[in-house]
C-alpha cells in the first residue's frame, strides 16, 4: 500500500473560496473541518431524543445515495441522515439500475444532475470512483464518498473518532490498534489519517505479515505481528473485518488460523489496558476477528458506533451543502 | 444615541417586567445562543424558575442557511423538560429582524407542542421584517441598519454599538 493514493493535482475537497464542499477522504482534510464536523455532530446527536428527529436545514434539497457495492449500515445510515435533515433522498442500486446495462458511471452521473438534484454519496468498487464525479461536475453538486475500492472510506473513520473521543476521551493521549487487514482496508486508512491530524500519540496496526507488511510504518504507524505485544497499553481497539477475498488471494492459510492469532477473544482482550474500547466497522464475522463475547460484551461499542454514524453523517452533509452557491 | 448602557440594571428590569407574567414553579425559561444564554442564567435564577433552564442554538433552522450556509460552531441545543403544553419564556439579546426568534420557535416545536411562549429580550433595537414583537424588552431603540448592536460577554456583559457601511 503506497503512502498516498492521489487522483490527480490539488485538493478536490475544498471550493474555490476554500469551503469543504466535498468528503472524499480524510487525508487532505484540515485539522479545522474535522473538528468541525465532529462538534457539529454532537449537537445533531441530542436530536434522536426529541419528538421530532428532524431539523429543516437541507429541506428542498434532494440527495442520491449512488451505491455500486452491497452496504446495509452506511446506505441506511446516509438515507436516514438526509432525511433528518429534511432532504428528499434517492437510493440508487447498481443491481436494480441501468449500470447493470452498461451505462457508465458517468452518464448514471449526468442523468441524476438533469434531474437538479442537490448532492451524491457514492459508494464504489474502484479507488477514486467519487474523485471522478468531482472533477467531472465541478463544484455544483456536492459529492461524498462512502468507500471507493481499497482507497477511502471517510465518514467511518469520523464516526470511528468521534466514538473514540466521547467514550475513550481526549484522542491526543489514547493508544488506539487496529487489528486485522490493514494492507486492503479502506477503513483502516481513513482511520489512520483520521488519528493522525487528531494528533493521536501512537497508532498501532496488528496482524500476520502478509496483511500488515512493516511497509505500513511509512504512514507513521508501529507494526505488530504478535496481539499480546501489540495489545500492551493500547485504549482502543478497532478491528476489521476480514475479507474473505484474502483466502483466495492466499494470503490467508484459513480463517481459524487467523481467529486462532488475531481474533479478540474476552482473554485476549485482557491484555489491553482495562476497560480498553472495541470498535469494529460492521459487518462483523463472528468467531473470525471477534469473538461474539467481545461483540456483545461490555467494552464493545459497536451499536454506539452505528448512532454516532448517523449523527456524523448529518454533520457532514449539513456542512457540506451550507458550501452551495459557488460564488 | 447614548451608547452608556448599564447591562445590570435593564437586566433587573426585565426581571421586574417578568415576575408577574410567571408561576416559578410551572414557566420554563429557554436561551437562544450566545448571547441570550447569558442573560437567561441570572434571569431564571433571579426569578427563582424550579424548572431546568433550557437553551437553543438555532444554526439547523435559520432560513438563511442557503446563502450562508453552517455556522462553524454550532452547540448542542438542550431542553431538559417537557415543552407539551409548557407555559415558557424565550430570552434573546437583541430583537431585530425576527429571524432568529421564528428560528428558534420552530425548533421548540419540534419538542413538542408549548401552551404558550412569551419572549422577553435585553433590546429590541427595530427593523422587525416578521410579525414578531418582544412581550419584555428592557430597551427599546430605532436604530438604523447601519447601527450593529450586540451583547458582549459572559462576564462581564457590556452592550455595543457599531457603525458598519451599508451591507454590499
Amino acid at each position: 500500500m503506497s503512502a498516498t493514493l492521489r487522483f490527480g493535482e490539488g485538493n478536490l475537497q475544498y471550493d474555490a473560496q476554500g469551503r469543504l464542499r466535498h468528503l472524499l477522504s480524510i487525508e487532505g482534510l484540515r485539522e479545522r473541518e474535522l473538528l468541525q464536523i465532529l462538534d457539529t455532530a454532537e449537537s445533531f446527536l441530542s436530536i434522536a431524543n426529541r419528538s421530532v428527529k428532524k431539523t429543516p436545514t437541507l429541506r428542498g434539497r434532494t440527495i442520491v445515495n449512488l451505491f455500486f457495492e452491497n452496504s446495509t449500515r452506511t446506505r441506511s445510515t446516509f438515507e436516514l441522515a438526509a432525511k433528518r435533515l429534511s432532504a428528499d433522498v434517492l437510493n440508487i442500486a447498481v443491481g436494480t439500475s441501468s449500470a447493470s446495462k452498461g451505462e457508465s458511471l458517468m452518464d448514471t452521473v449526468d442523468n441524476l444532475v438533469a434531474m437538479q438534484v442537490d448532492g451524491f454519496v457514492i459508494r464504489h468498487p474502484e479507488a477514486g470512483a467519487a474523485h471522478l464525479v468531482v472533477r467531472h461536475l465541478g463544484d455544483s453538486v456536492l459529492v461524498v464518498n462512502a468507500g471507493d475500492g481499497q482507497h477511502a472510506h471517510p465518514t467511518q473513520a469520523l464516526l470511528d473518532v468521534f466514538t473514540i473521543r466521547r467514550l475513550a476521551g481526549p484522542i491526543e493521549d489514547r493508544v488506539v490498534a487496529i487489528v486485522g487487514d490493514v494492507l486492503h482496508s479502506r477503513v483502516a486508512r481513513s482511520q489512520i489519517h483520521a488519528l493522525s491530524i487528531l494528533g493521536c500519540p501512537e497508532i498501532r496496526v496488528i496482524g500476520p505479515s502478509t496483511l500488515v507488511p512493516e511497509a505500513l510504518s511509512a504512514l507513521g504507524v508501529h507494526v505488530y505481528h504478535d496481539l499480546r505485544a501489540g495489545l500492551r497499553g493500547v485504549d482502543v481497539i478497532c478491528a476489521l473485518r476480514l475479507q474473505r477475498e484474502r483466502m483466495v488471494s492466499h494470503r490467508l492459510p484459513s480463517l481459524d488460523e487467523f481467529h486462532g492469532r488475531f481474533g479478540l477473544t474476552p482473554e485476549r482482550l485482557r491484555w489491553a489496558d482495562p476497560g480498553a474500547l472495541v470498535l469494529h466497522p460492521g459487518p462483523m464475522n463472528r468467531g473470525v476477528e471477534i469473538a461474539s463475547e467481545v461483540a456483545d460484551g461490555a467494552q464493545a461499542v459497536i451499536l454506539q458506533q452505528v448512532a454516532h454514524g448517523l449523527a456524523v453523517r448529518m454533520a457532514v452533509l449539513a456542512i457540506l451543502a451550507g458550501a452551495a452557491g459557488g460564488e | 444615541m447614548t451608547t452608556d448602557w448599564d447591562v445590570t440594571a435593564l437586566l433587573e428590569g426585565m426581571a421586574r417586567d417578568l415576575r408577574p407574567l410567571i408561576d416559578p414553579e410551572q414557566t420554563a425559561m429557554i436561551g437562544i445562543f450566545t448571547g441570550g444564554v447569558w442573560l437567561a442564567r441570572t434571569l431564571h435564577a433571579a426569578l427563582g424558575l424550579q424548572q431546568p433552564l433550557g437553551q437553543v442554538d438555532i444554526s439547523f433552522y435559520r432560513d438563511d442557511f442557503s446563502q450562508i450556509g453552517l455556522h462553524p460552531q454550532v452547540r448542542a441545543s438542550d431542553i431538559p423538560f417537557d415543552v407539551e403544553g409548557r407555559d415558557l419564556i424565550l430570552i434573546d439579546d437583541v430583537l431585530y429582524t425576527g429571524r432568529t426568534v421564528r428560528a428558534a420557535m420552530n425548533e421548540i416545536f419540534d419538542y413538542g407542542r408549548p401552551a404558550r411562549i412569551r419572549l422577553a429580550v435585553l433590546v429590541d433595537r427595530g427593523g422587525h421584517e416578521l410579525p414578531v414583537t418582544a412581550d419584555v424588552a428592557a430597551l427599546r431603540l430605532n436604530a438604523t441598519a447601519g447601527e450593529h448592536i450586540k451583547l458582549r460577554g459572559p462576564d462581564p456583559l457590556r452592550l455595543e454599538l457599531e457603525q458598519r457601511g451599508p451591507q454590499p
